[in-house]
């Protein structure tokens, strides 16, 4: 008995869920997975999977596959909350709604750590994936391999977090899981387990992506583009970057020692042997203040890109942007306190923390009327990216104002942990960092695929997104002030907030037809991309380098390596150089990357290292960590990794072009 | 930046003086060890005083080895690794002083003694 | 105009070996970076945590000086012999840079051997992790400095073992350069726990 113990750990036959949402919710994923599997096994693209994605190098894949797996957790996330607006919207008086208590803990744990941790950050590293390099001109980022093993980390951390739908539970602790609520004596089972590893192990993915693309801005611009000629959204995510790195290990040691409370007895955060909960709080939000600004600050710079293009204008005040993403990123080290206002500090430690974040708005405000003033007097055109951004300016200003009220000590003690806080905190992830992310995968997607989505369905998944995001959170703006709290399972009928969730529980149907709508757009536009052919590369008249290459981008980006002279150095080659007819470009062979099989290995290890950590299956967890070692000695053993594109077939990929964009209808622009 | 036939050059050093570099920087930081591995055993003065000391004597410790071990001086324009290392070192000296400021102030404040007496100087009972 | 001052790279020469060093270099030095806010994490949670002794021992009874004066002298003698360990492999030496980083090799594990000595007698004495939250961030920031030196002894493992049998190549200079940074760098966090922890320990700070 035993020894089978040993090899099961924790595991037996009651971790299976058995009420029925949860169950429902378990088997459709690996339904979904088999039709999946069905599919590429009936279309023979197994070898195609593998070879021209799982294992590709090419950041533009990489950045696919991050959206992907964004997408699918905004669904996943996204299912959460509908659950939680339907049992707020009939959990009043005598009926207790449609989930149990324990379960709507997990549905609010879960919303919230999926949407920061895989549906935000996801859509941001692909993002950034798919377009820095080409914006630098360069081929590729500083480190390829470790590109694709921090998307394998990401990948891992993401099936973590989904296989306790249907083995064990989630944590019920919040999507913050503070001790003691979640040390092993008030959460005995293994949710917090679950959410510890698979934000540890994504959280590794995110720091070596930190590193890489910081160092591939630092040292693989092409010649030319010194730091004051880049584009704003190459110095947001230089920004977002460093925050990154200095962040995430906070992170990692505050995961850390919760794990080693909960599996070695140790007490950093127990009630008791001198154990300090407050401490947790202190350290979580001194990362989680830093990782709001990493969620946002890429969001400010596609805005940049985005309002510059369609106002057909260049970026005002483009040297105090510059400054204000700085300033933005050092202060966001200064403000964390204001997360724990109510923790019981004095007015002198408070009240520092709450100037400290009141500082911090200016410079956001900046960027703001820059970008008014960027259009203001431009042609602009008003497309899908467009209306993600004027929706951003009107609801990102209101649902910072309010963050600024609570930036006021006095003013938290009352609003602190209301729904008015949890209107705000989704006014800014929803409005900046979800429609910012949103217009870049529009602006965006011609690049990569060689075709433009459908603006009608662009535009209205957009309209069910503002109007249904209005409905679902002014509601909240209000209970918060009149005295409602987060997280409420249950309330009195007599408190008379019925009506409001009611509201509240339309707008984020609403909003769950602004999702739907949006893959349907992607869907819809594959089927029909005939109609809407980017033949030049250039399907906007864009400023910026990456418009300057052919659409679908090829492997090796640049053909010649670009020289640049300007800020928008595109936009100047267009317009303003002497267009001498260039003669015949000279080709020369470009090294590139291999593929590599190794990562998607270390991320299946990864898996199987984080579940036999979560379910105490040591022999699990010792053989996974030796394999991963063991792969990395051969990975950095391998000498050959590289391969050579002659010049010749550049050539051929160049005129491939050419031919295409002599295809090209007389009215080029959208 | 020379180029020397299949030598790996850190962007700074040439082969000698750097035998002097690493040499300096041992016997150096050895002093510095003993010195104030000494302070705290001879017990001399004060324990706040010893503190400080011993502090100063590690920060120089620091700052040795980050020049004769890891080069820091020699870096070319632009200085990035230097950049890179002062931002640390900013967002070091904030998490870590800002933390003991933040905790002692909690912990001053919200120990079960501290509330009960606050409590009964705001007038009594609850 | 030399490739150092210009801070761009080109396409053209961004996969020369230069161009990669560079890259990696500086990569490595970043992360080097991340990892001192790590140790400061941890720093900063010993700071806070340190006196809650739950009414057990302190540092100033468990500490034992000699015993950590011996540790601080071994590793810093081998960062020393790390560098003239890089010293030899800039002249192309191979026997001595075998020489050179056994003998760090050797003093890193001495190092180990009388810090799991320290950990065995606390543990053995009642004065294991469980006991309070002081000797809980001390095992933890002690010991995830011991689990960096025990990482870095397995890649010069590895490293020399290479070396052994394939001889000095670019590769396994470039990882030398960047072990010895990691080695460098795990003496200086060193210094301040030495500083911190041990010293202002046994002075009852």
């Amino acid at each position: 008995m035993d020894y089978i113990a040993g090899v099961l750990g924790k595991l037996n036959s009651h971790v299976f869920p058995t009420d029925k949402v949860t169950l429902g919710a378990a088997i459709s994923i690996p339904l979904g997975g088999l039709l999946v599997i069905a599919l590429l096994t009936y279309t023979k693209r197994w070898k195609w999977l593998w070879k021209d994605w799982l294992t590709s190098v090419d950041p533009k894949r990489i950045g696919v596959m991050y959206i992907i797996v964004g997408l699918l957790m905004l669904v996943r996330g996204g299912v959460d909350a509908l659950m939680m607006r339907a049992q707020q919207a009939t959990s009043v008086g005598s009926s207790h709604g449609i989930v149990s208590v324990n379960t709507f803990q997990q549905l609010f744990s879960a919303h919230g750590t999926i949407m920061i941790f895989f549906m935000a950050m996801g859509l941001m590293f692909g993002l950034i994936n798919l377009v820095l390099p080409m914006m630098i001109g360069s081929r590729d980022v500083a480190f390829p391999f470790m590109n694709l093993t921090s998307f394998w980390l990401f990948a891992a951390g993401m099936i973590l977090i989904n296989l306790s739908l249907g083995i064990g539970q989630f944590s019920a602790a919040g999507w913050l899981a503070y001790p003691p609520l979640s040390e092993l004596r008030f959460s005995p089972g293994v949710g917090v387990d679950y959410w510890i590893w698979s934000l540890q192990i994504a959280g590794i993915g995110s720091l070596l992506s930190g590193i890489n693309f910081f160092v591939t801005i630092i040292k693989m611009r092409c010649r030319g583009m010194n730091l004051m000629k880049m584009p704003l959204f190459v110095w947001s995510v230089l920004c977002t970057n460093l925050l990154i790195m200095f962040a995430f290990p906070i992170l990692t040691v505050t995961l850390t020692l919760l794990f080693l409370d909960r599996t070695m007895g140790m007490h950093f955060f127990t009630s008791g042997f001198g154990g300090n909960p407050m401490m947790y709080v202190n350290l979580i939000w001194a990362w989680g203040h830093p990782e709001v600004y990493i969620l946002i600050l890429p969001a400010f710079g596609i805005y940049s890109e985005v309002v510059a293009t369609f106002s057909r204008k260049r970026l005002f005040g483009y040297t105090s942007m510059v400054w204000a993403l700085a300033a933005i990123t050092i202060l966001s080290f200064s403000v964390w306190l204001h997360h724990f206002f109510t923790m019981g500090a004095g007015a002198d430690v408070n009240g520092f923390f709450g100037i400290m974040t009141m500082v911090i708005a200016i410079p956001t405000g900046v960027k703001i009327f820059n970008w008014l003033a960027t259009m203001f007097r431009g042609r602009i055109r008003f497309t899908t990216p467009m209306y993600w951004f004027m929706g951003f300016v009107g609801l990102f200003t209101v649902g910072g104002v309010a963050g600024v009220v609570m930036s006021v000590p006095p003013a938290d003690f009352q609003l602190h942990n209301s729904l008015f806080l949890v209107a705000h905190f989704h006014t800014m992830i929803v409005g900046g960092v979800v429609f910012g992310y949103l217009a870049g995968i529009t602006y965006w997607f011609p690049k990569i695929f060689g075709f433009r989505l459908n603006e009608r369905l662009g535009k209205w998944s957009f309209w069910c997104w503002f109007i249904g995001f209005l409905l679902a959170f002014v509601p909240l703006y209000i209970l918060g002030l009149m005295g409602a709290t987060r997280r409420l399972d249950h309330y009195s009928a007599s408190l008379g907030w019925q009506p409001l969730f009611i509201v509240s529980a339309i707008g984020a149907a609403i909003i769950a037809a602004g999702v739907g709508i949006f893959i349907l757009q992607i869907i819809v536009s594959i089927i029909k991309r005939k109609d809407n052919i980017d033949y030049t590369g250039d399907p906007w008249n864009g400023r910026t380098l990456e418009w300057s290459i052919p659409s679908p981008a090829p492997f090796y980006n640049f053909a010649i390596e670009p020289v640049v002279t300007d800020r928008d150095p595109f936009w100047q080659a267009k317009h303003l150089a002497n267009n001498n007819e260039a003669e015949a470009p000279h080709y020369k062979s470009i090294t590139m990357p291999k593929n590599s099989s190794i990562a998607p290995i270390i991320g299946a290890l990864s898996v199987a290292f984080g579940f036999g950590m979560i379910w105490h299956i040591w022999w699990l967890t010792i053989a996974s960590l030796v394999a991963i070692i063991v792969s990395i000695i051969i990975r950095i053993s391998d000498d050959n990794t590289d391969f050579v594109a002659p010049a010749s077939k550049i050539e051929e990929i160049e005129l491939g072009y050419s031919a295409k964009r002599a295809l090209a209808p007389k009215e080029k622009y959208a | 930046m020379s180029k020397h036939q299949g030598m790996i050059v850190a962007e700074h050093e040439t082969s000698e003086g750097s035998l002097k570099s690493y040499v300096s920087g041992f016997v150096l930081s050895i002093i510095l060890t003993l010195g104030a591995y000494l302070m705290v055993t001879h017990h001399s003065f004060t324990a706040d005083r010893i503190v400080g000391v011993i502090v100063g004597l590690a920060l120089c410790q620091f700052l040795v080895q980050m020049l004769f071990f890891l080069h820091l001086g020699k870096e070319t324009k632009p200085r990035w690794k230097l950049f890179v290392l002062l931002f640390m070192i900013t967002v070091v000296l904030i998490l870590v002083f800002g933390s003991i400021w933040i905790m002692n102030n909690l912990n001053y404040r919200m120990t079960p003694e501290q509330i009960n007496t606050y409590m009964n100087n705001q007038g009594g009972g609850f | 105009m030399s490739e150092a001052a210009n801070p761009t790279m080109g396409l053209e020469v961004s996969n020369t070996e230069q161009a990669k060093n560079a890259k990696t270099l500086f990569g490595f030095w970043v992360y080097i970076m991340t990892d001192c806010v790590l140790f400061a994490s941890l720093f900063a949670t010993y700071a806070v945590l340190h006196r809650s002794t739950f009414g057990g021992p302190s540092g100033e009874t468990l500490f034992s000086l000699p015993n950590v004066l011996a540790e601080t002298l071994i590793l810093l003698t081998s960062s020393f012999t790390c560098g003239l360990g890089i010293l030899s492999a800039r002249a192309r030496h191979k026997n001595k840079v075998l020489f050179w980083f056994l003998i760090t090799f050797v003093l890193g594990v001495a190092f180990l051997f009388l810090e799991l000595t320290e950990f065995r007698h606390l543990v053995i004495t009642g004065n294991s992790w469980r006991r309070s939250a002081f000797l809980s961030a001390f095992f933890t920031l002690v010991g995830t400095h011991g689990l960096h030196i025990s990482v870095g002894l397995l890649w010069l493992a590895v490293l020399l073992g290479k070396i052994f049998s394939k001889g000095l190549s670019k590769n396994n200079i470039r990882q030398l350069t960047l072990f010895s940074i990691f080695w460098h760098f795990l003496d200086i966090i060193w210094i301040f726990i030495f500083t911190i922890v041990y010293l202002m320990g046994a002075l009852g700070k």
